[in-house]
């Protein structure tokens, strides 16, 4: 893979950050994904992996430094703004897949259509998630609610989600974390396939040491914090 | 807003046992004090209007509350019996229009008023078929009567035995139907009007049967002397005044010392009523003379007095629901804390997730509302049969 020949789409410079309890510090230097990369985030229990997806989506605001996005400085934009930006640029799956259980599966893709005016539902937004639940492996089950679907079959609704607005970057937390050893893989494989149709960039945060030969690049947060990146 | 509506649908529907009872408890706490509101304001005028309507009452000393009860609106509190001559008495005194009144039987559950033409002058009460009662043994029936049992001019009804088990009881009367009153909302809606003396024959004072002087059955004579026939319990009364019979029916006795249960006494004026009530004043008089519409009033005055304590518990209890909701909807926020953690970091903003919670509550009362409204729409299309059947 020619990383110089790819722009930056998630840049984090100088962040300085804490919560208002002041028990937790994170400092990041400098971190950098170029689009259409793959990378996974490893790192302790408390190291600061989920601060760092919530940082990279604009949840959560440095007291200093800069996050940036495709060229946009998010930390620098109001609250509207960054909610506005994240909704239609930012694709999440969660280890707990996220799901609303008392929507169907259709509903559950839709939702975020249905939760902002930055997205408009129409019909071509409801082809396309007909689609690309199909394309997933769980289109005949799109009348079901979560509760009658697998582990497995709740993430590809969460992964179906999480790309149907065709998000320049997705954040991912532990979200193999549910699975059993074979769906890990199957989803993965599915995820990354998935992603490189639509030229997204992935960063995901996991404990599982089996799946980061998948990624492009592993950043270990611990070595991370002491200053360098460790990349596969 | 559409979204947020669909999405409130879906959840609601999805929890439908929660919903419903959410929606169940707001339309109660809504319904109930509407509904008792508009009974008793309908009783109140139902009760007030037809005792406005009647001037005076006289009936035997005891409760004036069922003598007006019984009098005004046919209830089934009998209240002691007074005779025929305190009609002819108050007749007698030229000071009022005597009207008497015998209200004891019933007839498949209607009551039988037995009275006389000058009650339907005196109520304004008109035919919708048919004529008044001419003969002993025809009645006049209120269309709510007519109504429900279908019956019309021509057809019969049967008095109801006071007693199945009283084999010495009063026969039931076949009565013919002369006349079906038009609507009146009010008691006379649901009566069956008989001249007072068919009500003394309801009652067993009167009776026709077969000539025992001239019967050839000799079976059923007990004792035969010169002028004097006793005939034996095979003897049939009859069960139905006609043409033919009718010659045959007789009282037993003077009918002064017939009973009435109240004669309504209709003063010629002001002056008249004045005098009229003050000569039952004497602590010797077995009659009480009251004013329908003083006793009413005392009725109304205790009924406002229950409604006010009633009020003070449908608050209490409305504002005990309401907090139950509160806690309700304040323990679902936190049961669902994980779903709106997750719709937050998608991209949802804070004012997005309380307007969809604000839907949820929105449609809730919204359904509560239009079902409270057809409720009370209910109680108002029937809230004089309502009132008749639960309070008068």
């Amino acid at each position: 893979m020619e990383e110089t020949e790819r722009p930056e789409i998630l840049q984090l410079t100088d962040i300085k950050f804490s919560y208002r309890s002041g028990d937790f510090h994170l400092n990041i230097p400098n971190l950098t994904v170029l689009t259409g990369e793959k990378v996974a985030v490893i790192g302790p229990s408390g190291s600061g992996k989920t601060t760092l997806l919530s940082l990279a989506a604009g949840i959560l605001t440095p007291k200093k430094g800069n996050v940036t996005i495709d060229g946009q400085v998010i930390n620098a934009k109001g609250d509207k703004s960054r909610r506005d930006y994240r909704i239609s640029n930012i694709g999440f799956i969660f280890q707990d897949f996220g799901l609303i259980d008392y929507l169907d599966i259709r509903d559950n893709i839709l939702h975020p259509y249905r939760i902002t005016k930055a997205l408009k539902l129409d019909a071509e937004v409801k082809d396309r998630a007909r689609l690309l639940a199909d394309q997933i492996g769980i289109g005949n089950k799109l009348r079901r609610h979560p509760a009658d679907l697998s582990h497995g079959e709740r993430q590809r609704v969460a992964i179906c989600r999480a790309l149907l607005h065709k998000p320049k970057l997705i954040l991912a937390d532990e979200a193999t974390g549910n699975l059993d050893p074979d769906n890990k893989i199957h989803i993965l494989d599915l995820l990354f396939q998935t992603v490189q149709e639509q030229k997204a960039t992935i960063l995901a945060v996991t404990h599982d040491q089996e799946l980061l030969t998948h990624f492009d690049r592993v950043i270990n947060f611990r070595d991370f914090l002491s200053g360098g990146q460790d990349e596969k | 807003m559409k979204n947020s509506l669909y999405l409130a649908y879906r959840y609601l529907s999805f929890n439908k046992i929660r919903s419903l009872v959410l929606i169940s408890c707001i339309t109660i706490i809504a319904v109930l004090p509407l509904a008792l509101e508009t009974l008793l304001n309908e009783s109140e005028r139902q009760l007030a209007l037809r005792a406005e309507e009647s001037p005076l009452l006289i009936g035997a000393k005891g409760s004036a509350l069922d003598l007006v009860m019984n009098s005004l609106y046919f209830s089934d509190e009998i209240p002691e019996t007074i005779t025929m001559a305190a009609a002819e008495q108050v007749m007698d005194s030229d000071l009022a229009m005597p009207i008497p009144l015998y209200i004891r039987f019933q007839a498949r559950n209607f009551p039988i008023v037995g009275t006389s033409l000058d009650y339907f002058d005196f109520r304004e009460l008109e035919l919708a078929q048919g004529t008044m009662f001419t003969s002993l043994g025809q009645c006049v029936i209120g269309s709510d009567v007519a109504e429900k049992l279908g019956l019309k001019e021509g057809d019969y009804i049967v008095s109801s035995p006071e007693n199945l088990f009283d084999i010495a009881g009063v026969y039931p009367l076949k009565m013919k139907i002369s006349g079906v009153l038009v609507a009146s909302s009010s008691a006379d809606d649901r009566a069956v009007f008989v001249d007072v003396m068919t009500a003394w024959v309801i009652h067993g004072l009167g009776h026709g049967h077969k000539d025992v002087t001239q019967t050839t059955d000799g079976s059923v004579i007990l004792k035969k002397d010169k002028g004097n026939v006793t005939a034996n319990a095979k003897l049939m009364q009859y069960a139905e005044i006609t043409e033919e019979n009718i010659d045959s029916f007789h009282l037993h006795g003077d009918p002064a010392t017939f009973p009435l249960t109240a004669v309504l006494a209709i003063p010629y004026d002001k002056k008249s009523s004045t005098i009229l009530q003050g000569r039952y004043l004497n602590k010797d008089t077995i009659y009480q003379i009251v004013r329908p519409k003083e006793v009413v009033d005392t009725l109304m005055a205790t009924i406002f007095k229950i409604r006010n304590v009633l009020d003070a518990v449908i608050v209490l209890v409305g504002s005990a629901t309401l907090l139950a909701l509160v806690l309700v909807f304040s323990l679902s926020l936190r049961l669902r804390e994980g779903e709106i953690d997750v719709i937050f970091k998608i991209g949802c903003s804070r004012a997005t997730t309380a307007r969809l919670l604000g839907a949820e509550i929105f449609i809730i009362i919204l359904v509560s509302g239009v079902i409270c409204l057809g409720l009370i729409s209910v109680i108002v299309q029937f809230d004089q049969e309502l009132v008749r059947s639960l309070f008068i």
